[in-house]
């Protein structure tokens, strides 16, 4: 089979034996095998092409030459979110060595598969060159000039005759925090909300869940605090696959404090290999196993009463339903047994503390958004969040997909989640120094269509923009059934695969149809091979983040200060330089990069990222990005030694710069950097001064329903002068607690500024409004939370599902179960119609389950990352996974003939897809489940794909994309899709 | 003298490949040849359990007992090295050796199968220490550096553990003690000593 694949001379064969043949055993370097073998036959071609001017080839040479002098940088692994530092050895501008950086607090030296070969990143052969265009089908090798100046005139007549929002900017969960940020600016100063990232399709539903219930949208606690639970659950998280370094607080954890560690996920991950128990379920019903623990912790009185009582609302009415989800019913939809269950739930609530870890097996269904709430349900109702050992201990995907979503690389955010609503646009006008009115011009109005009304650019500005899961069924889409002035003509992806949403082959239509492709990036992506298109689609080299400097937030929301090792390599440039190119062109550049330090760059000018970080500091006060200025940041990991490895806290020798911080003052670091803030290491605990990162649950949703207080009830922080539940501070409330005279005359005159200068209006300054920040340092003072003292939801009544319940996959292999268990009425959301009812109302008619018995399922290898061009671009990580496959139980492939490694077709139930993989036959997976990875591309429907990209950037590893396979299915909160459950057959090829 | 050791933790390591990839990372390993590969049994099953391996630097080690050209030479750290001028790339050691370390660049039988390569515990060959020709056919020297092997140094779990076989084993004994029961895998007292518990 592999001899057919050798249809081109680079990379395509995948048999070990064959790689090393012709390898001489003398000089065992990278460079000279690969020239001897073949295998980047395509890349160094293209280098003997590039002009020796601008382009720097870096010597992929890993000799120290210990007789000259080396330098150590310190930076962050750039694939997953646990943010553990890289130690890089420069010597000459090369990076030649990779050491462990053992005084990080969060990876102790370690890294995954991925973090131990990063230095490969910077010597990539199949990095993008030079930017490059498509003309007439072939690819050509364009100037920066040249790219910049054809993709701004096409933006700007897209503009001219569809309208700002038929440009979407589709950003990345790699940038740095400055990159997000900035990126997010840009989106405002074009004048559109269709802005988007990562975050949509791993951990959207979670940050709308977990914001609906308690506030923030984040992890509460982090991956060193694991080491304090007793009991640790994760449900449709594979740590050991995904956030591998994670596992060595968890397995230390789990040894030091004997721990119950259980595991339940359809599949018996390598995460279950480590529990204590593991427990199988049919994919899709979370609700119903986790309820299923509920009824018994109810049933036997397991709940915290008081801690319900003090700062949960609405328990009562869960408990209500919660009844409907007895032993027998939870095992008819979920398979698992109610005993089984019992235990689980006893060990949760009796065995504390506990946490709950969730990841994409939660987040990526058409039930998403309710999964979360009812994971967060649990956690509530036993008392398991708010202190150490405790929490929903999210994992985030990508080294910033915090960062990022907290900047609002979001439809319907601008940064820090002040929404999109009048008074966001005026704060971050104050914040920009640009009039409100400038933004009110830029966007677009909008003609009534589709029986919709119609918008004026201020109405469109608050408008969320259309979701990254559906941007090409808004390009093929009738212009009268997408909500804004016309369908969307141009992607402009920055760092983003175009294999990691469902329905590839209506993506690729999408991409064909597109009157404009811009793909910035280091890699090609499948945004650049996919598709059929012979003209205006456009390739830029962007540089990692190792080839440039900035901030990185974690998944515990430590900041993280990375500093650029090596020079970016090829003629490959910056986010922070190529934003502020297109912005020039685009004629808004002045404007929007008025604030910052600008400094000459590879190319041209660019802004220097502290000074980005500055303005951050000056407007994010909602969440608490304002204490951490660039010069902590740095000490902190100048510093790193110094924080302990459970606490995280700076031990109170370390130097006075650090001494009292949480290790990457991790948000909210509340009011100036001069405040000195220690960042909040553990969200909403009351066992702490606010000072010392203690808090509270966010009052965000009214201070009362149906009667009742949405105020805490005799629990407040540690020092708080007000001794019971709050609402948020506003300076009428300093005023009338008689607090307003601890304002400095500078500050109030800021709040005064503010409010316009209106006495009146000053009242209603609030502390995420306050640009002095003196409201929330006068709050901390007093001991109390700047946003208020409050009680968590449990009842969410603003979400479709106020309390959660169990709905059927959209693809079910049940639909006798669809009846009682419908999916989401259909509706309109983010500018798209969703009509997931009427799919499954459909698969029920047409008898799907039949023809298709096998549920599929989609999840991560640790080998890869996300759409996996990167890392599958690397030879030390792709000479490990050298094939797509699936696992299929070997009962289902002994009924079918399918013998282990053999070739299968994989058939999905929409479109006729179909994919061509090995087979690998394993008891991982039970009789009717199968799972993919989603991290291969590069073969569509069978056939390959490596002469789409351009000649050198074809990643080493090509395969199948799971995401042909998988099927319609929306969030109705966030537009999340589903990717976790849908069906298939499978049949040898 | 120290007599460095590779122990595996088998109930820390969770098959993540940092080791593997972190010694291509270290020696510029190429494509084909694995100094060091993580081995899985019962992969999917209850009971899984993965283990990283490479030369073990045996005391008595069986490549050097069966090597024509006796091109296997024990350090003062008991490391086993080979000298890559000598070697006839033969074979004879990937068969006589029972962890698989021995690693060919090219598949033919007998003599064209190149130069045995493996894992040199980051500690070189016979070439000067740290020396471009040292590096050119073995990789670094971080023993030289005063550093470990750097499979063990990133390992994600701090599963793989590499030292004085005497150190490790005390960490290994610490941590069987805390956890209250040993990995039960076999030859672990004979290696590790009476004492800990399996």
């Amino acid at each position: 089979m592999l001899v057919k694949r050798r249809t081109r001379e680079a990379a395509t064969s995948g048999r070990l034996s064959q790689m090393a043949a012709g390898v001489a055993a003398r000089p065992l370097d990278r460079r000279s095998f690969l020239r001897a073998s073949g295998l980047a036959v395509g890349g160094l071609a293209a280098i003997g092409t590039i002009g020796a001017g601008l382009t720097r080839r870096v010597e992929a040479a890993g000799f120290i030459d210990m007789s000259q002098p080396i330098e150590v940088k310190t930076n962050i692994c750039t694939h997953c979110s646990v943010g553990c530092t890289v130690k890089a050895e420069v010597q000459n501008g090369v990076w030649v060595g990779q050491e462990p950086a053992w005084h990080s607090p969060i990876n102790r030296g370690t890294h995954c598969a991925k973090g131990a070969s990063v230095r490969e990143l910077v010597h990539g052969d199949r990095r993008i060159k030079y930017p490059m265009k498509k003309v007439g089908g072939q690819w050509q090798r364009i100037t920066w000039e040249q790219a910049i100046d054809e993709i701004g005139a096409k933006m700007l007549d897209i503009r001219e005759n569809s309208g700002a929002d038929s440009v979407y900017l589709l950003g990345s969960a790699k940038f740095s925090n400055e990159g997000a940020y900035l990126f997010r600016k840009f989106a405002a100063f074009w004048g559109t909300n269709n802005v988007d990232h990562q975050a949509r399709i791993c951990h959207s539903t979670t940050v709308a869940g977990v914001a609906n219930t308690w506030g923030y949208g984040a992890q509460t606690n982090s991956y060193n605090d694991i080491r304090n639970a007793k009991t640790v659950i994760f449900m449709g998280s594979n740590a050991a696959e995904a956030h591998p370094v994670s596992m060595q607080h968890i397995l230390e954890g789990k040894e030091t404090q004997n721990a119950n560690v259980i595991v339940l996920d359809p599949r018996f991950t390598r995460t279950a290999a480590h529990a204590t128990e593991y427990i199988r379920f049919r994919p899709g019903t979370d609700i119903p196993v986790v309820y299923g623990m509920l009824w018994h912790i109810f049933e036997n009185g397991w709940e915290d009463r008081e801690y319900i009582a003090q700062r949960v609302w609405g328990m009562d009415q869960v408990r209500e339903v919660v009844k409907h989800y007895t032993p027998d019913v939870v095992e008819d939809i979920s398979g698992v047994d109610g005993e089984t269950l019992k235990r689980a739930a006893q060990q949760f609530a009796q065995e504390r503390p506990s946490t709950f870890i969730w990841c994409m097996g939660g987040t990526q269904h058409t039930v998403g958004t309710a999964n979360v709430r009812a994971y967060n349900i649990l956690l509530l109702a036993t008392g398991n969040v708010g202190h150490e050992g405790t929490g929903a201990n999210i994992f985030r995907g990508h080294c910033n997909v915090q960062g990022a979503t907290d900047f609002g690389l979001d439809v319907g955010n601008l940064p820090c989640y002040y929404g999109l609503g009048e008074g966001a646009w005026r704060h971050w006008s104050r914040v920009w120094d640009v009039p409100y009115d400038y933004f009110v011009d830029r966007f677009d109005a909008v003609p009534a269509k589709g029986g919709r009304d119609a918008r004026t650019p201020e109405q469109n500005m608050g408008i969320p923009g259309i979701t990254s899961t559906r941007w090409f069924d808004a390009v093929t889409i009738d212009a009268d059934e997408v909500d804004q002035r016309d369908n969307i003509k141009a992607m402009v992806v920055f760092g983003h695969g175009g294999n990691t949403v469902p329905r590839m082959i209506d993506a690729q239509r999408g991409m064909n149809e597109l009157d404009l492709l811009v793909v910035a990036d280091p890699h090609p992506t499948t945004f650049a091979a996919l598709h059929s298109r012979t003209d205006n689609t456009y390739l830029l080299p962007i540089c990692t983040q190792f080839e440039c400097s900035g901030s990185r937030t974690a998944s515990n929301r430590s900041i993280q200060w990375g500093e650029k090792v090596v020079e970016p390599i090829f003629e490959s440039d910056n986010d922070y330089a190529v934003i502020h190119a297109l912005s020039q062109r685009l004629g808004f550049a002045d404007e929007m990069f008025k604030n910052y330090e600008m400094v000459d760059g590879k190319f041209g000018m660019e802004p220097t990222p502290e000074s980005i970080l500055r303005e951050i500091n000056r407007g994010a006060w909602s969440v608490g990005y304002t204490g951490q200025s660039p010069e902590r940041l740095k000490a902190h990991m100048r510093y790193q030694e110094h924080f302990d490895l459970v606490t995280l806290r700076a031990k109170p020798d370390a130097p006075e710069e650090v001494q009292g911080d949480y290790y990457g003052l991790p948000w909210p670091c509340w009011g100036t950097a001069e405040l000195r803030h220690p960042g909040t290491h553990i969200l909403y605990n009351t066992n702490l001064h606010p000072m010392e990162g203690g808090g509270a649950f966010r009052p965000r949703f009214g201070l009362e329903r149906d009667g009742e207080t949405l105020l805490a009830e005799g629990s407040w922080p540690v020092g708080s002068e007000i001794e019971d539940g709050y609402p948020q501070f506003t300076y009428g409330m300093l005023k009338e607690l008689g607090w307003d005279t601890d304002l400095t005359p500078q500050e109030l005159a800021t709040i005064r500024r503010v409010a316009g200068g209106d006495e009146e209006a000053m009242d209603g300054v609030s502390w995420s409004l306050d640009l002095s920040g003196g409201i929330q340092r006068v709050a901390l003072q007093h001991g109390c939370v700047p946003y208020g003292n409050g009680k968590a939801r449990a009842v969410a009544w603003s979400l479709p599902d106020p309390i959660p319940v169990h709905r059927e996959p959209i693809y079910t292999s049940r639909p006798d179960l669809v009846a009682q268990y419908p999916t989401n009425p259909d509706r309109r959301q983010q500018r798209m119609p969703n009509i997931g009812e009427v799919v499954q109302q459909d698969v029920v008619d047409r008898g799907v389950a039949t023809e298709f018995p096998i549920i599929l399922t989609s999840g991560r290898l640790v080998e890869y990352e996300g759409g996996g061009e990167e890392t599958r671009s690397n030879p030390w990580l792709a000479e490990l996974k050298q094939d797509m496959f699936v696992e299929i139980n070997p009962a289902d492939a002994a009924a079918r003939g399918i013998v282990d490694g053999g070739w299968v077709w994989v058939t999905g139930a929409e479109g006729g897809s179909r994919a061509r993989v090995k087979a690998l036959v394993t008891e991982r997976v039970n009789p009717g489940l199968a799972f993919m990875p989603f991290h291969f591309a590069g073969w569509f429907q069978g056939a390959d794909q490596r002469g789409n990209y351009p000649e050198g950037t074809d990643p080493i590893v090509l395969g199948e994309s799971v995401n042909v396979i998988t099927t319609y299915g929306y969030d109705p909160v966030t537009g999340m899709h589903e990717g976790k459950v849908t069906l298939c057959q499978i049949a040898a090829a | 003298m120290a007599r460095m050791k590779f122990l595996c933790d088998a109930d820390r390591c969770i098959e993540c490949q940092a080791c593997v990839t972190a010694c291509k990372n270290e020696h510029e390993v190429p494509w084909g040849i694995n100094r060091r590969r993580v081995v899985t049994i019962n992969d999917g099953l209850p009971g899984e359990r993965s283990v990283s391996m490479a030369c073990m630097h045996c005391d008595d080690a069986p490549c050097a007992a069966v090597c024509p050209v006796d091109c296997f030479y024990t350090t003062a750290d008991a490391v086993v090295l080979h000298n890559k001028d000598t070697c006839i790339g033969c074979g004879y050691c990937s068969y006589a050796c029972p962890f698989g370390a021995p690693q060919f660049p090219r598949t033919a039988n007998f003599g064209t199968r190149g130069k045995m390569d493996k894992c040199t515990y980051c500690s070189g060959g016979p070439e000067a220490d740290m020396s471009h020709a040292e590096y050119v056919k073995y990789g670094s020297n971080r023993l030289a550096e005063g550093k470990l092997p750097l499979c063990a140094e990133m390992c994600s779990t701090k599963s793989l553990l590499a030292g004085d076989g005497e150190i490790i084993a005390e960490i290994y004994r610490e941590r069987v003690v805390t956890r209250g029961y040993g990995s039960g895998a076999w030859g672990w007292r004979t290696a590790y000593g009476e004492t800990v518990t399996v």
